[in-house]
């Protein structure tokens, strides 16, 4: 793959990591302080530091902006390492949970479980862990043993995708409150996240994201090939298998709170491919906090843009990332990957 | 030294190399050569436990290989692989990961390793490029980048397939002549290669695999005089003496007239 590496001469590397660290906190403190109503530095930084205030603003922003703005990083965070893990496992830039229907395995069993017993939240990311390991092993698993090549694996994941989201709605259709209290499911959106919910899957992430990051060096063998990585000393399958099983953990526990948010895991590994290399622990950060940004700033546009309307945030991605796509498919010669 | 005694291997049950037995002496170049889809790559790929064996059973040092944890397999067989990707990543970097094989937990990559890994790329003639991006270099630096990894390793025994494939000529008899000094060096050295007169000037043993099958391995001058090239690659194979050493070179056998094309 050609590469802009605009960042990548080691003078600028550290300056790349300073905006990218800057841009991630100053969307997370903005998306604290806009809304309805617009709260100063001060308010919520006391807010935040004194946990027992009773005033307004420190209502605000517990109640009501702190979730949605850690949901808007963890999800955008998750989404797109777990697209980068996915499209180096599967050896191809064009693979994301959403396209290779990760993200609608999981809704989908979210949505039937909770159609046939409404259980306690805190097991909803177990669920849509589970239903997310179950679409990946499904595409990645017939493709292996049919050793098809990279495309039929995301044509298989297209159809599968196809497939479960036709099952989500007919679950929606018949019964209409299996997905109560998740609101913009389909499209994607966090009104309405709460503490309680956010909780469970904000675990899962942030110890799936570590032990990613943990076996980067792997991820970084595994990229050459499998021949050569095995060769390397590399256990393909079992690697394979731990790490698709984290990339379907990760885009799992973002869909169970965030619904299906379609393009940021496509979107920012191949933003970051070509920003910082494919150097795999620089390329996992990279993507963690370009995720985490991206999301929170979509999010952001989403609520303010055309308040007091709220646009689902599933929307403004889909804008920024379907333009992205086309420009990313056809700026490799002939749409070839 | 691996040695391979009657191993069938091959891909869902279908045996693609069938009853092969075959050692790669120490100090030694082989070239492995037979026509398209005679089963070259699965005969490397079998000898370093890519594909399980079906029949028979490869021997490291006489141990069975599939006693061998895959890094202790990948600790005494270096592949440099026909088919590569080329991640967007500095060049040693990538030459670095040769050392992988050796790596103990937290899995950094100590000083010696940066050594072993510049000293790969000086043999290799890609020191220049260290510090560039892999995915921008040419198909022949590359190459380059792709040998020093496999050096890096660091092992008895050494299988390139098809490592001249694609490069200019001097790089061709670079690759070779890399492949010669590492035989000197001591390790065991297989090549898989297609052009006939490059593998009989350049090896000390060479077999000759057709459809699946070893048809002989011995001395180039010896499989010369044999017949079986002629029989297996359907062209005549001739020998002269030259002030650069005896070369070989082939043409096709029958002495057919040019096709003529009417349609021109």
């Amino acid at each position: 793959m050609r590469s802009l590496q605009t960042f990548s001469t080691r003078k600028h590397r550290w300056l790349f990591w300073l905006l990218l660290c800057l841009l991630t906190l100053g969307a997370a403190l903005w998306s604290l302080a806009a809304g309805a109503v617009s709260l100063s530095p001060a308010q919520i930084f006391s807010a935040l530091s004194r946990p027992n205030t009773a005033s307004t603003a420190a209502k605000i922003v517990r109640y009501s902006r702190l979730p949605r703005t850690c949901a808007s990083l963890l999800a955008g965070a998750a989404l797109a390492v777990s697209g980068t893990v996915i499209q180096t496992v599967l050896h191809n830039p064009l693979a994301s949970p959403g396209i290779i229907g990760v993200n609608s395995s999981a809704g989908f069993a979210v949505a039937l479980v909770c159609a046939i017993a409404p259980l306690s939240q805190r097991y909803v990311p177990l669920i849509a862990f589970s239903g997310a390991l179950l679409g990946a092993l499904l595409v990645v698993g017939l493709s292996q043993r049919t050793r098809a090549s990279r495309t039929t694996v995301v044509l298989a994941g297209v159809a599968v995708s196809n497939l479960l989201s036709a099952g989500i709605d007919a679950v929606v259709t018949l019964v209409p409150d299996a997905l109560n209290g998740v609101s913009d499911f389909r499209i994607g959106g966090f009104s309405g996240v709460s503490m309680a919910r956010l909780a469970p899957a904000a675990g899962l992430i942030l110890v799936s994201l570590l032990l990613v990051f943990s076996l980067s060096r792997q991820l970084d063998v595994l990229a050459l090939g499998s021949d050569t990585a095995q060769s390397l000393g590399l256990s393909v399958r079992p690697v394979r298998f731990v790490l698709l099983a984290l990339a379907a953990a990760l885009a799992g526990a973002a869909v169970s709170f965030s619904g299906l948010l379609g393009f940021v895991g496509l979107i920012i590994p191949n933003a970051m491919r070509r920003l910082v290399g494919e150097n795999s622990l620089p390329l996992l950060v990279g993507s963690a906090l370009g995720g985490a940004f991206f999301v929170t700033v979509c999010d952001l546009m989403a609520r303010t843009a055309f308040a007091p309307f709220e646009l689902p945030v599933g929307i403004v991605l889909a804008f920024i990332g379907a333009p992205f796509f086309l420009w990313l498919l056809f700026r490799q010669r002939g749409g070839r990957v | 030294m691996i040695a391979l005694q009657s191993v069938s291997a091959g891909y869902d049950k279908t045996p693609i190399i069938q009853d092969i037995t075959l050692d790669f002496q120490p100090g030694q170049v082989l070239a492995l050569i037979g026509p398209n889809g005679s089963g070259k790559s699965t005969l490397l790929k079998a000898a370093l436990r890519l594909l399980p064996t079906m029949q028979g059973e490869v021997l490291y040092d006489g141990v069975n290989v599939e006693k061998l944890k895959r890094k202790e397999i990948a600790q005494k067989a270096a592949l440099l692989s026909q088919h590569r990707s080329t991640p967007s990543i500095q060049a040693l970097r990538m030459v670095l990961h040769g050392r992988f094989p050796y790596l103990s937990y937290p899995r950094q990559y100590a000083k010696r390793d940066w050594a072993i890994a510049r000293a790969a790329m000086d043999a290799t003639g890609s020191r220049a490029h260290e510090d560039a991006n892999v995915a921008t270099l040419s198909g022949g630096q590359q190459q380059g980048v792709y040998l020093a990894m496999t050096l890096t390793q660091d092992t008895e025994t050494v299988f390139m397939d098809e490592p001249t494939t694609y490069l200019d000529i001097r790089r061709q008899l670079q690759t070779v002549q890399t492949a010669r000094s590492l035989a000197h060096s001591g390790k065991a050295v297989v090549l898989v290669l297609h052009d006939l007169s490059l593998a009989l000037r350049s090896a000390d043993r060479v077999a000759v695999l057709c459809d699946g099958r070893l048809q002989c391995c011995d001395t180039p001058q010896a499989v010369f005089e044999s017949g079986v090239l002629e029989r297996v690659f359907q062209v005549a194979v001739h020998r002269m003496e030259t002030p650069q050493g005896v070369q070989y070179y082939s043409s096709l056998k029958e002495e057919s007239p040019c096709p003529t094309f009417h349609c021109l």
